[in-house]
């Protein structure tokens, strides 16, 4: 087995095992960071969102020898940026949260979402959080905190 | 640090931290040298255990089953009953019973040894359906009959005598299905040793009903048991007893093995083999005049609750409680029958037992109204409850009523009374509407009896503690309880701290179910409050407050007589589609709800709760869809098993009417459940009318209509 290099949070890591495991589990056991959540194992719910090269990809369903040489980004990558901090202040104004544990993954969704069109209608987030399934909120909130988002953090994205 | 008040508009107090990914939940949480774990699970509905070959263990595994409880334990989970138990010994009554637990180091080899593990049985015709256990014909379940609990309910004159005077007795069975909570978290938990002491973590609603539920295993008082509640990703119900399910085979392993051991399940664990909402079957005689009106109604409700009673009768009290809906007949009788099954066992799921009657009424006098030509909407109008009406429990309704200003409301906002001229029955576009309530907290004086809630304010300076087992499961209620108190001390909500209960550091205030917290704990917190301001001159300073029930609103828990609920949260849902008529498509075009809540103790909160539990109630009726016919349940995952997602449904209108509680912290009710109640019933109507079908079981996905309009 070879060393697969690639880049999560910034920071050049490795991993040295076997390239099958699914991306989330070298997030959350080989580097410890648990901002990244599981859902249902199946790429259905998004719980697991992360950021593959700056696309919205769900961590459990991609061995980790598919990310060989790219760029990870999670939640803790992203929530002290000028764009993270604007998301996670927006879905907490806006009410977007309530058991929390689809949350990391949808901000996710959001920043891919605003990173390709920083002023989405509510269709538009609607489709783009289409595939993180939250049980709490009905979505409603989320939608109105992401579109609050887009408006806070003006020449963000 | 400026006060809070009531009526702010504020930040939920656990928003950042979930958004930024730092809540530590149940699977994030680590301790040195942690074990894991899985449930050795019954493949089969019923037989006998001929043998149950364990595969060859490496060092430091262990498979711990029926055989290791000490003498002085007893094999059971000690719920409301305590027939569940911990582990099948000899026979097993449902697929997915725990047989036993396998504990080790690593998860890898844990599945490893999972699959090679034999266990041969001599198998037994199952009961599965409620129909199965009403035709009885492979051995009884439970008793003869397989009837688990049973009661009776009835208001007004005879109701044969009412029925054989009608001008005509309508008869329909309304079915409704399984529903599976998918709180996005699923179940865990962990067992160690602290000091000494056994401690539990668990993603769980009720700490203190684990303790309780599991000490009996190896003989213990429930004190000796320290429960600790992590960050809950969801419960909906999911999480109020099932977690004993967890924590009895996690004891009894920390018992032998004496290290932290974590068991967590993945999803397709979770959809299997984990409790569900109560399928049902509802039988309506409903005897009309030569007009229509309704002279009374004969009701029989069976609930499915399959193997062990869990909280099987109080659901099936609280369905039958609610089975007239928000409508007063002069004669009603309700027979209501909890079956057993070899299913898992069902048991809470937000509205406890009252979604299913709900929705049999609503649709049942749908149907009666069409017959007859009257819109459903001024049809039901004529029956509505009000103050002073006398209940099925022959009690009384002990506040005002506001259906009609709430009716009102979101007939105004959608329309209704044109649409539903304009739209013929069978147009491809129809709207529907429907009523609702929920009875807060617990049935009669349970409250009182049973709980004996509890709930402890301490003063240290600047800082107020509130010690109580509420816990915080994505509703609001840490943000809520510390809003409640923080507004009656007329201090900053910062400078309230509530954290999530250990039971050994804070008073039982009861379970955190029943839209409960905020009326009953919530209320607590407020009267704690009122005393504390009397010590803000104190450094130190400690008040402790217990339930007390109103005066003169009298319940008998033997004959199920007295007033039921001192206050109900009421609602009114309008729900418009579109369907293609070739494909069956159904495109929801607006969803209007009003409810009444008391007063609404945070706006931001219950503008998330409504909007959560019409979706979850949308989502019943038109694409959760659970089925079990066999003792397997079919849907297994989160594809086959599908919940709404943010494409599905539209964004909702919602409204509220003031109706101050005089026995609830600042007026307030509760609503978590209320708002499950009744948008199902809407959806249905709707979709008939769009469709020109008869409807008389959910759920209805897409797939499911065409069988319909045939």
């Amino acid at each position: 087995m070879s060393m697969i290099e690639f880049k999560l949070n910034g920071k050049p890591v490795a991993f040295d095992g076997n390239p099958l495991k699914r991306l989330l589990d070298v997030i959350r056991d080989d580097f410890g960071i648990t901002g990244t959540k599981e859902g249902c194992g199946e790429g259905e719910c998004g719980a697991c969102s992360v950021l593959k090269d700056g696309k919205l990809v769900t961590s459990c369903i991609i061995p980790v020898g598919a990310v060989g040489g790219c760029e990870i980004i999670t939640i803790e990558g992203l929530r002290d940026t000028p764009q993270g901090k604007c998301l996670v202040e927006s879905f907490a104004e806006g009410g977007a949260v309530q058991c929390g544990f689809c949350i990391p993954g949808m901000v996710m969704a959001a920043e891919a979402l605003l990173m390709n069109n920083p002023h989405p209608t509510e269709a538009d987030i609607r489709l783009a959080i289409s595939g993180n399934i939250c049980r709490c909120t009905g979505y409603d909130l989320i939608v109105e905190s992401i579109l609050l988002a887009s408006k806070k953090g003006e020449g963000l994205w | 640090m400026s006060v809070t008040h009531i009526d702010d508009k504020i930040k939920r107090v656990d928003a950042v931290e979930k958004a930024r990914g730092e809540a530590i939940y149940l699977a994030d949480l680590k301790f040195d040298s942690m074990l894991y774990s899985r449930l050795i699970r019954s493949t089969i509905a019923r037989g006998r255990i001929d043998r149950i070959k364990v595969p060859s263990l490496p060092d430091g595994y262990y498979f711990i089953s029926a055989k290791d409880i000490p003498e002085n334990g007893k094999n059971a989970l000690k719920m409301i009953a305590d027939d569940w138990r911990c582990f099948a010994d000899g026979d097993v009554k449902y697929v997915g019973e725990t047989i036993g637990i396998l504990v080790g180091s690593d998860r890898g080899v844990l599945d490893k040894l999972y699959k090679e593990f034999e266990i041969t049985y001599t198998e037994e015709t199952p009961v599965v359906t409620i129909d199965d256990a009403i035709k009885n014909e492979a051995a009884p379940l439970c008793k003869e009959n397989n009837i688990m609990c049973s009661l009776v309910s009835d208001k007004g004159e005879d109701i044969n005598e009412v029925l054989s005077k009608a001008a005509e007795v309508i008869e329909e069975t309304i079915e409704t299905g399984f529903q599976e909570h998918v709180h996005l978290e699923t179940n865990g938990a962990i067992a160690t040793i602290e000091d000494g002491r056994y401690v539990i973590y668990a993603s769980a609603q009720c700490p203190f009903y684990i303790r309780k539920s599991i000490c009996g295993l190896l003989g213990l008082n429930p004190e000796d048991i320290v429960v600790k509640q992590t960050v809950t990703g969801g419960a909906f119900g999911g999480k109020e007893h099932f977690p004993d399910v967890l924590a009895g085979p996690l004891l009894l392993a920390e018992s032998i093995i004496k290290k932290p051991i974590q068991l967590s399940f993945d999803r397709e664990e979770d959809m299997l083999y984990s409790v569900k909402r109560h399928p049902s079957k509802i039988m309506f005689r409903t005897g009309v005049d030569r007009d229509g009106n309704i002279l009374g109604s004969d009701i029989k409700v069976y609930y499915n609750c399959g193997a062990y009673l869990s909280s099987s009768y109080v659901v099936l009290q609280r369905g039958v409680f609610h089975a007239n809906g928000v409508y007063n007949f002069p004669s009603t009788r309700i027979e209501g029958y909890g079956m057993a099954t070899n299913t898992f066992p069902s048991c809470a799921f937000r509205g406890f037992g009252a979604p299913q009657t709900i929705f049999a009424i609503e649709t049942h006098l749908d149907h009666i109204a069409r017959k007859f030509g009257y819109d459903p909407a001024i049809y039901k109008k004529k029956y509505f409850l009000k103050k002073g009406d006398e209940t099925v429990t022959e009690g009384h309704i002990i506040e005002d009523v506001k259906l009609p200003e709430m009716m009102e409301q979101i007939t105004s906002a959608s329309d209704y009374y044109r649409k539903s001229a304009e739209y013929g029955y069978g147009s491809g576009r129809g709207i529907g509407i429907s009523f609702y309530n929920h009875g807060g907290a617990f049935t009669g004086n349970g409250e009182q009896a049973i709980i004996k809630g509890r709930l402890k304010l301490v003063k240290d300076g600047d800082k107020f503690t509130v010690l109580c087992g509420q816990t915080e499961m994505g509703q609001g209620f840490r943000t809520a309880l510390r809003k409640i108190v923080a507004s009656t001390l007329e201090v900053g909500m910062d400078e309230v701290v509530f954290d999530a209960p250990n039971t050994d550091l804070v008073p039982d205030s009861g379970p955190t179910a029943a839209s409960r917290s905020t009326m009953i704990v919530g209320n607590l917190g407020y009267r704690a409050a009122l005393l504390m301001k009397e010590k803000m001159n104190e450094e130190h300073a400690e008040v402790e407050v217990q339930y007390e029930h109103p005066e003169g609103h009298p319940w008998d828990q033997s004959t199920f007589k007295g007033d039921a609920y001192l206050g109900y949260g009421w609602g009114a849902a309008c729900v418009e589609v579109e369907v293609d008529k070739l494909t069956n498509e159904v495109t929801v075009k607006g969803v209007w709800t009003s409810h009444d809540i008391g007063k609404p103790i945070d706006e931001l909160i219950v503008h998330g709760q409504v909007n959560g539990g019409v979706m979850q109630s949308l989502g019943y009726a038109a694409m959760e869809k659970m089925e079990n016919t066999t003792g397997h349940f079919k849907q297994s995952s989160m594809s086959d098993y599908v919940i709404p997602t943010s494409m599905d449904f539209p964004k909702q209108e919602y409204f509220f009417v003031d109706n101050p509680y005089p026995w609830g912290p600042f007026g307030a009710k509760g609503m978590g459940e209320l708002v499950f109640n009744g948008t199902d019933a809407a959806y249905v109507d709707a979709v008939e009318r769009a469709l020109g079908i008869t409807c008389t079981k959910i759920p209805i996905p897409v797939e499911d209509i065409e069988g319909l309009r045939r």
